[in-house]
Protein backbone atom coordinates (compact mmCIF):
# COMPACT_ATOMS: atom_id res chain seq x y z
CA UNK A 1 0.00 0.00 0.00
CA UNK A 2 1.16 3.73 -0.40
CA UNK A 3 1.87 5.26 2.50
CA UNK A 4 0.09 9.02 3.19
CA UNK A 5 1.49 11.74 1.46
CA UNK A 6 4.04 13.25 3.49
CA UNK A 7 7.01 15.96 2.91
CA UNK A 8 10.60 14.88 3.21
CA UNK A 9 13.25 16.79 4.42
CA UNK A 10 16.88 15.69 4.89
CA UNK A 11 19.13 18.62 6.83
CA UNK A 12 22.48 18.19 6.71
CA UNK A 13 23.64 19.91 10.25
CA UNK A 14 22.00 18.24 13.23
CA UNK A 15 20.58 21.35 14.76
CA UNK A 16 18.45 22.03 11.78
CA UNK A 17 17.13 18.32 12.02
CA UNK A 18 16.06 19.02 15.80
CA UNK A 19 14.35 22.43 15.29
CA UNK A 20 12.45 20.47 12.78
CA UNK A 21 11.73 17.75 15.03
CA UNK A 22 10.84 21.04 17.81
CA UNK A 23 8.53 22.61 15.61
CA UNK A 24 6.51 19.81 14.04
CA UNK A 25 6.25 17.48 17.45
CA UNK A 26 4.29 14.32 16.70
CA UNK A 27 3.50 14.95 13.23
CA UNK A 28 7.35 14.68 12.04
CA UNK A 29 8.49 11.25 12.04
CA UNK A 30 12.68 11.04 11.92
CA UNK A 31 14.07 8.29 9.25
CA UNK A 32 17.10 6.27 10.12
CA UNK A 33 18.12 3.43 7.82
CA UNK A 34 13.85 3.16 7.41
CA UNK A 35 13.72 -0.95 8.02
CA UNK A 36 10.55 -0.15 10.80
CA UNK A 37 9.67 2.47 9.88
CA UNK A 38 8.65 2.55 6.38
CA UNK A 39 6.81 -0.76 6.54
CA UNK A 40 4.95 1.56 8.92
CA UNK A 41 4.26 4.21 6.97
CA UNK A 42 3.20 1.65 3.98
CA UNK A 43 0.74 -0.38 6.68
CA UNK A 44 -0.54 3.81 7.35
CA UNK A 45 -0.05 2.79 10.46
CA UNK A 46 2.06 5.68 11.09
CA UNK A 47 1.09 9.31 9.33
CA UNK A 48 3.22 12.18 9.91
CA UNK A 49 3.07 15.39 7.88
CA UNK A 50 6.76 15.32 7.82
CA UNK A 51 9.52 12.39 7.16
CA UNK A 52 13.01 14.08 8.86
CA UNK A 53 15.57 12.13 6.52
CA UNK A 54 18.51 11.72 9.16
CA UNK A 55 20.71 9.67 6.35
CA UNK A 56 22.81 13.17 5.60
CA UNK A 57 23.07 14.76 8.70
CA UNK A 58 26.92 14.99 9.75
CA UNK A 59 28.10 13.39 12.62
CA UNK A 60 25.44 11.03 13.15
CA UNK A 61 27.53 7.68 12.60
CA UNK A 62 30.67 5.43 13.25
CA UNK A 63 32.27 4.14 16.25
CA UNK A 64 34.73 6.43 18.45
CA UNK A 65 36.81 3.77 21.27
CA UNK A 66 38.13 5.25 23.89
CA UNK A 67 40.03 3.74 26.71
CA UNK A 68 36.34 2.85 28.71
CA UNK A 69 33.76 3.19 26.44
CA UNK A 70 32.82 2.71 22.86
CA UNK A 71 30.53 5.75 21.75
CA UNK A 72 28.38 4.57 18.86
CA UNK A 73 26.38 6.48 16.35
CA UNK A 74 23.09 6.44 16.25
CA UNK A 75 22.73 6.33 12.17
CA UNK A 76 25.65 3.67 12.53
CA UNK A 77 24.58 0.83 10.04
CA UNK A 78 24.23 -2.77 11.11
CA UNK A 79 26.41 -3.82 8.34
CA UNK A 80 28.81 -1.71 9.61
CA UNK A 81 28.64 -2.68 13.22
CA UNK A 82 28.79 -6.06 12.87
CA UNK A 83 31.97 -6.06 10.73
CA UNK A 84 33.52 -2.99 12.61
CA UNK A 85 37.23 -4.26 13.66
CA UNK A 86 36.94 -1.73 17.03
CA UNK A 87 33.73 -3.14 17.79
CA UNK A 88 34.61 -6.61 17.35
CA UNK A 89 37.37 -6.34 19.33
CA UNK A 90 36.19 -4.27 21.87
CA UNK A 91 32.28 -5.53 21.90
CA UNK A 92 32.40 -8.31 20.23
CA UNK A 93 28.62 -9.70 21.38
CA UNK A 94 27.61 -6.44 20.42
CA UNK A 95 29.18 -6.81 16.53
CA UNK A 96 27.22 -10.93 17.05
CA UNK A 97 23.57 -9.54 18.25
CA UNK A 98 23.53 -6.77 14.89
CA UNK A 99 24.94 -10.08 12.62
CA UNK A 100 21.79 -11.94 14.20
CA UNK A 101 19.40 -8.79 12.87
CA UNK A 102 17.48 -10.02 9.82
CA UNK A 103 19.05 -10.36 6.71
CA UNK A 104 22.01 -8.68 4.82
CA UNK A 105 20.08 -6.57 2.46
CA UNK A 106 18.12 -5.39 5.64
CA UNK A 107 21.65 -4.67 7.56
CA UNK A 108 22.57 -2.73 4.93
CA UNK A 109 20.03 -0.28 5.89
CA UNK A 110 19.12 -0.56 9.23
CA UNK A 111 20.73 1.62 12.37
CA UNK A 112 21.49 0.84 15.99
CA UNK A 113 19.37 4.09 16.87
CA UNK A 114 17.03 2.74 14.36
CA UNK A 115 16.39 -0.71 16.25
CA UNK A 116 16.31 0.97 19.66
CA UNK A 117 13.95 3.68 19.41
CA UNK A 118 11.63 0.98 17.24
CA UNK A 119 11.70 -0.42 20.66
CA UNK A 120 10.73 -3.87 19.56
CA UNK A 121 10.92 -6.24 23.03
CA UNK A 122 12.09 -9.14 21.39
CA UNK A 123 14.86 -7.67 19.20
CA UNK A 124 18.49 -8.56 19.51
CA UNK A 125 20.11 -4.99 19.72
CA UNK A 126 17.94 -3.54 22.55
CA UNK A 127 18.09 -6.46 24.90
CA UNK A 128 22.27 -5.77 24.00
CA UNK A 129 21.60 -2.63 25.30
CA UNK A 130 20.39 -3.62 28.32
CA UNK A 131 22.80 -6.40 29.08
CA UNK A 132 25.66 -4.04 27.76
CA UNK A 133 24.35 -1.25 30.51
CA UNK A 134 24.78 1.09 27.25
CA UNK A 135 23.81 5.09 28.08
CA UNK A 136 21.55 6.68 25.70
CA UNK A 137 22.22 10.19 24.76
CA UNK A 138 18.83 12.07 23.61
CA UNK A 139 19.21 15.24 21.85
CA UNK A 140 16.18 17.84 21.74
CA UNK A 141 16.82 21.54 20.97
CA UNK A 142 18.82 23.23 23.60
CA UNK A 143 19.67 20.12 25.30
CA UNK A 144 20.46 16.41 25.93
CA UNK A 145 20.20 14.56 28.77
CA UNK A 146 21.84 10.56 29.00
CA UNK A 147 19.13 7.94 29.62
CA UNK A 148 20.71 4.50 30.70
CA UNK A 149 19.30 1.56 28.43
CA UNK A 150 17.28 -0.30 31.29
CA UNK A 151 15.37 2.93 31.49
CA UNK A 152 14.92 3.49 27.77
CA UNK A 153 12.33 1.10 27.35
CA UNK A 154 8.98 1.56 28.90
CA UNK A 155 6.99 -1.14 26.92
CA UNK A 156 6.30 -2.64 23.94
CA UNK A 157 7.42 0.18 20.96
CA UNK A 158 7.78 2.41 23.08
CA UNK A 159 10.45 4.15 25.09
CA UNK A 160 11.08 7.59 27.26
CA UNK A 161 11.44 9.68 23.81
CA UNK A 162 9.79 12.67 23.85
CA UNK A 163 8.08 14.45 20.77
CA UNK A 164 10.71 16.22 19.28
CA UNK A 165 13.85 14.43 21.11
CA UNK A 166 16.50 12.14 18.79
CA UNK A 167 18.66 9.54 20.09
CA UNK A 168 21.79 10.41 18.52
CA UNK A 169 24.73 8.34 20.10
CA UNK A 170 24.98 4.81 22.13
CA UNK A 171 27.62 4.86 24.88
CA UNK A 172 28.84 1.45 25.98
CA UNK A 173 31.10 0.99 28.76
CA UNK A 174 33.87 -1.49 28.15
CA UNK A 175 33.91 -4.85 30.21
CA UNK A 176 36.70 -6.52 29.20
CA UNK A 177 36.64 -8.79 32.13
CA UNK A 178 33.26 -9.81 31.37
CA UNK A 179 33.13 -12.81 28.61
CA UNK A 180 29.92 -12.47 26.37
CA UNK A 181 27.72 -14.85 24.65
CA UNK A 182 25.24 -14.74 22.66
CA UNK A 183 22.01 -16.14 21.09
CA UNK A 184 18.54 -16.48 19.94
CA UNK A 185 15.81 -18.70 19.08
CA UNK A 186 14.66 -17.15 15.30
CA UNK A 187 11.07 -18.05 14.15
CA UNK A 188 11.27 -20.54 11.67
CA UNK A 189 10.65 -19.43 7.79
CA UNK A 190 9.58 -15.56 9.05
CA UNK A 191 12.64 -12.91 8.47
CA UNK A 192 11.40 -11.05 11.95
CA UNK A 193 12.38 -10.84 15.03
CA UNK A 194 12.88 -13.63 17.01
CA UNK A 195 10.91 -15.23 19.87
CA UNK A 196 13.40 -15.23 22.67
CA UNK A 197 17.09 -13.40 22.32
CA UNK A 198 19.37 -14.11 25.34
CA UNK A 199 22.89 -12.54 26.42
CA UNK A 200 25.42 -13.88 29.22
CA UNK A 201 28.27 -12.69 30.60
CA UNK A 202 31.08 -13.59 32.91
CA UNK A 203 34.09 -12.80 34.90
CA UNK A 204 36.21 -15.30 35.96
CA UNK A 205 38.80 -15.67 38.15
CA UNK A 206 40.92 -18.94 39.01
CA UNK A 207 38.02 -20.88 36.66
CA UNK A 208 35.69 -19.51 39.71
CA UNK A 209 32.51 -17.36 38.19
CA UNK A 210 33.22 -13.87 40.04
CA UNK A 211 30.29 -11.61 38.29
CA UNK A 212 27.65 -12.48 36.00
CA UNK A 213 25.90 -10.09 33.63
CA UNK A 214 22.41 -11.38 32.22
CA UNK A 215 20.27 -10.02 29.72
CA UNK A 216 17.02 -11.35 27.51
CA UNK A 217 14.72 -10.24 24.90
CA UNK A 218 10.90 -11.73 24.19
CA UNK A 219 9.82 -12.28 27.57
CA UNK A 220 8.65 -9.45 28.90
CA UNK A 221 6.77 -6.06 27.55
CA UNK A 222 11.03 -4.82 27.25
CA UNK A 223 14.36 -6.04 27.53
CA UNK A 224 15.22 -6.86 30.96
CA UNK A 225 18.09 -7.98 32.96
CA UNK A 226 17.77 -11.51 34.81
CA UNK A 227 18.76 -10.23 38.63
CA UNK A 228 17.99 -14.69 39.37
CA UNK A 229 20.56 -15.44 36.77
CA UNK A 230 23.22 -13.01 37.72
CA UNK A 231 22.80 -13.96 41.26
CA UNK A 232 23.11 -17.63 40.97
CA UNK A 233 26.17 -18.23 38.41
CA UNK A 234 29.13 -16.15 40.93
CA UNK A 235 30.79 -19.16 43.08
CA UNK A 236 30.60 -21.80 39.99
CA UNK A 237 33.17 -23.32 38.64
CA UNK A 238 33.17 -21.53 35.08
CA UNK A 239 32.03 -25.27 33.51
CA UNK A 240 29.66 -25.97 30.94
CA UNK A 241 27.95 -28.16 33.96
CA UNK A 242 28.90 -25.90 36.97
CA UNK A 243 27.33 -22.97 35.03
CA UNK A 244 24.17 -25.07 33.95
CA UNK A 245 23.39 -26.32 37.61
CA UNK A 246 23.50 -22.80 38.60
CA UNK A 247 21.09 -21.95 35.95
CA UNK A 248 18.74 -24.80 36.88
CA UNK A 249 17.74 -23.58 40.13
CA UNK A 250 17.85 -19.68 38.76
CA UNK A 251 14.43 -17.58 38.59
CA UNK A 252 14.73 -16.30 35.39
CA UNK A 253 11.76 -13.45 37.11
CA UNK A 254 9.99 -12.56 33.90
CA UNK A 255 9.40 -15.43 31.37
CA UNK A 256 6.43 -17.60 31.44
CA UNK A 257 5.64 -20.47 29.23
CA UNK A 258 7.37 -21.84 26.69
CA UNK A 259 9.26 -19.07 26.47
CA UNK A 260 11.11 -19.58 29.89
CA UNK A 261 11.73 -22.96 28.73
CA UNK A 262 13.58 -21.70 25.55
CA UNK A 263 14.97 -18.79 27.28
CA UNK A 264 16.82 -21.57 30.20
CA UNK A 265 17.82 -23.38 27.16
CA UNK A 266 19.02 -20.37 24.89
CA UNK A 267 21.11 -19.71 28.19
CA UNK A 268 22.46 -23.23 28.66
CA UNK A 269 23.63 -23.26 25.09
CA UNK A 270 25.47 -19.96 25.71
CA UNK A 271 27.06 -21.47 28.79
CA UNK A 272 28.73 -24.17 26.82
CA UNK A 273 31.11 -22.11 24.65
CA UNK A 274 31.46 -19.20 27.63
CA UNK A 275 33.46 -22.64 29.31
CA UNK B 1 20.50 3.48 -13.59
CA UNK B 2 22.16 0.32 -14.46
CA UNK B 3 24.54 2.44 -15.81
CA UNK B 4 22.66 5.21 -17.69
CA UNK B 5 21.86 8.54 -15.75
CA UNK B 6 18.19 8.83 -15.46
CA UNK B 7 16.15 11.42 -13.89
CA UNK B 8 12.12 10.99 -12.96
CA UNK B 9 10.12 12.50 -10.39
CA UNK B 10 8.53 11.06 -7.59
CA UNK B 11 6.56 11.93 -4.81
CA UNK B 12 8.20 11.50 -1.04
CA UNK B 13 6.10 9.03 -0.59
CA UNK B 14 6.98 6.75 -3.70
CA UNK B 15 9.02 3.39 -2.93
CA UNK B 16 12.12 3.04 -4.67
CA UNK B 17 10.29 -0.19 -5.90
CA UNK B 18 7.70 1.67 -7.25
CA UNK B 19 9.57 4.60 -8.65
CA UNK B 20 11.38 1.95 -10.97
CA UNK B 21 8.54 -0.21 -11.86
CA UNK B 22 5.97 2.96 -12.88
CA UNK B 23 8.54 5.96 -13.55
CA UNK B 24 11.17 3.99 -15.08
CA UNK B 25 9.24 1.29 -16.53
CA UNK B 26 11.60 -1.07 -15.42
CA UNK B 27 9.05 -3.48 -14.26
CA UNK B 28 11.62 -6.89 -13.49
CA UNK B 29 11.55 -5.45 -9.77
CA UNK B 30 8.59 -7.06 -8.08
CA UNK B 31 7.12 -5.44 -5.07
CA UNK B 32 5.83 -8.51 -3.04
CA UNK B 33 5.54 -7.88 0.92
CA UNK B 34 6.55 -3.85 0.98
CA UNK B 35 7.36 -4.91 4.78
CA UNK B 36 11.01 -5.95 3.99
CA UNK B 37 10.06 -9.93 4.68
CA UNK B 38 9.97 -11.29 1.48
CA UNK B 39 13.30 -10.10 -0.46
CA UNK B 40 11.36 -10.17 -3.88
CA UNK B 41 12.61 -6.46 -3.91
CA UNK B 42 15.71 -6.21 -3.55
CA UNK B 43 17.96 -4.58 -6.33
CA UNK B 44 21.57 -3.05 -5.33
CA UNK B 45 21.75 0.45 -4.26
CA UNK B 46 25.69 1.81 -4.50
CA UNK B 47 26.46 -1.89 -4.83
CA UNK B 48 24.99 -3.32 -2.04
CA UNK B 49 21.65 -5.39 -1.43
CA UNK B 50 18.36 -3.71 -0.30
CA UNK B 51 14.81 -3.86 -0.12
CA UNK B 52 13.84 -1.13 -2.26
CA UNK B 53 10.47 -0.87 -0.84
CA UNK B 54 11.83 0.24 1.86
CA UNK B 55 13.95 2.49 0.51
CA UNK B 56 11.90 6.31 -0.60
CA UNK B 57 12.89 6.68 -3.91
CA UNK B 58 13.88 10.35 -2.56
CA UNK B 59 16.38 8.42 -0.88
CA UNK B 60 18.11 7.17 -4.20
CA UNK B 61 19.06 10.49 -5.55
CA UNK B 62 22.62 10.71 -7.03
CA UNK B 63 22.51 6.92 -5.89
CA UNK B 64 23.64 3.60 -8.45
CA UNK B 65 20.82 1.19 -8.70
CA UNK B 66 21.18 -2.15 -10.46
CA UNK B 67 18.30 -4.27 -10.91
CA UNK B 68 17.63 -7.41 -12.19
CA UNK B 69 17.48 -5.47 -16.16
CA UNK B 70 20.92 -5.15 -16.32
CA UNK B 71 21.81 -8.61 -15.38
CA UNK B 72 21.71 -10.26 -19.39
CA UNK B 73 23.36 -8.98 -21.91
CA UNK B 74 20.58 -8.85 -24.91
CA UNK B 75 19.70 -12.55 -25.21
CA UNK B 76 22.79 -13.90 -23.30
CA UNK B 77 21.93 -14.75 -19.74
CA UNK B 78 23.86 -13.25 -16.64
CA UNK B 79 25.76 -15.91 -14.50
CA UNK B 80 23.13 -16.15 -11.42
CA UNK B 81 20.46 -16.45 -14.61
CA UNK B 82 22.43 -19.01 -15.76
CA UNK B 83 22.48 -20.99 -12.17
CA UNK B 84 18.64 -20.48 -11.62
CA UNK B 85 17.67 -22.01 -14.88
CA UNK B 86 20.18 -24.84 -14.72
CA UNK B 87 19.12 -25.83 -11.40
CA UNK B 88 15.36 -25.48 -11.66
CA UNK B 89 15.37 -21.97 -9.51
CA UNK B 90 12.22 -20.37 -10.19
CA UNK B 91 8.90 -21.76 -11.21
CA UNK B 92 6.58 -18.65 -11.04
CA UNK B 93 9.61 -16.22 -10.80
CA UNK B 94 8.10 -14.19 -8.79
CA UNK B 95 10.57 -13.85 -6.42
CA UNK B 96 13.31 -14.31 -8.91
CA UNK B 97 15.03 -10.75 -9.35
CA UNK B 98 15.35 -10.19 -5.52
CA UNK B 99 16.95 -13.45 -5.13
CA UNK B 100 19.07 -12.52 -8.64
CA UNK B 101 20.22 -9.15 -7.30
CA UNK B 102 21.41 -11.39 -4.34
CA UNK B 103 23.01 -13.91 -5.86
CA UNK B 104 25.11 -11.06 -7.73
CA UNK B 105 25.84 -9.71 -4.91
CA UNK B 106 27.38 -12.35 -3.38
CA UNK B 107 29.82 -13.42 -5.94
CA UNK B 108 30.78 -10.24 -6.25
CA UNK B 109 31.58 -10.09 -2.11
CA UNK B 110 32.79 -13.42 -1.91
CA UNK B 111 29.72 -14.23 0.86
CA UNK B 112 28.89 -17.91 1.09
CA UNK B 113 26.24 -19.14 -0.35
CA UNK B 114 24.47 -19.88 3.38
CA UNK B 115 24.11 -15.70 3.83
CA UNK B 116 21.97 -15.31 0.28
CA UNK B 117 18.59 -17.81 0.63
CA UNK B 118 17.74 -15.68 4.03
CA UNK B 119 15.19 -13.18 3.50
CA UNK B 120 13.78 -14.61 0.08
CA UNK B 121 10.19 -16.13 0.25
CA UNK B 122 9.74 -18.48 -2.51
CA UNK B 123 6.23 -20.34 -2.78
CA UNK B 124 7.10 -22.96 -5.84
CA UNK B 125 10.23 -24.36 -5.51
CA UNK B 126 10.55 -25.86 -1.75
CA UNK B 127 14.08 -24.02 -2.12
CA UNK B 128 15.53 -27.32 -3.16
CA UNK B 129 16.74 -26.16 -6.62
CA UNK B 130 17.13 -22.37 -5.05
CA UNK B 131 19.72 -23.97 -2.94
CA UNK B 132 21.37 -25.99 -5.44
CA UNK B 133 21.62 -22.83 -7.55
CA UNK B 134 22.89 -20.38 -5.56
CA UNK B 135 25.41 -23.00 -4.30
CA UNK B 136 26.65 -23.43 -7.69
CA UNK B 137 26.75 -20.10 -8.38
CA UNK B 138 28.99 -18.75 -5.24
CA UNK B 139 31.12 -22.13 -5.50
CA UNK B 140 32.95 -20.03 -8.31
CA UNK B 141 35.12 -16.84 -7.96
CA UNK B 142 33.93 -13.11 -9.20
CA UNK B 143 34.65 -12.91 -13.02
CA UNK B 144 34.44 -9.99 -15.25
CA UNK B 145 30.55 -10.91 -16.20
CA UNK B 146 29.93 -10.61 -12.69
CA UNK B 147 30.72 -6.49 -12.49
CA UNK B 148 28.57 -3.93 -13.33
Amino acid sequence: MKPVAFDHVAPVDLAAALDLLAERGTRAAPLAGGQSLVPLLNLRRVRPDVVVDLNHVVGLAGVRVTAGEVRIGAMTRLRVLESHPDVVAALPVLATAASAVAHPHVRTRATLGGSLCHANPAAELPAAAVALDARLVLRHRGGARVVPAAEFFTGPHTTVLAPGELLTEVVVPRVPELRFGFAELARPGGSGYPLVVALLGVAVEGGVVVAARAAAGGVAPTPVRLPGVEAALPGRRCTADDLSAGLATAPVDHAAGHRDAVLRSLLRRITAGLE
Amino acid sequence: MNGTARTARAEPRTSLGEHLRTALGLTGTHLGCEQGDCGACAVLLDGEPVCSCLVLAVQADGCRVETVESLARGDDLGPAQRALLEEHGLQCGFCTPGLLMRMTHARRTGAPASDVLGGHLCRCTGYGGLRAAVERHCAVEARKEDQP
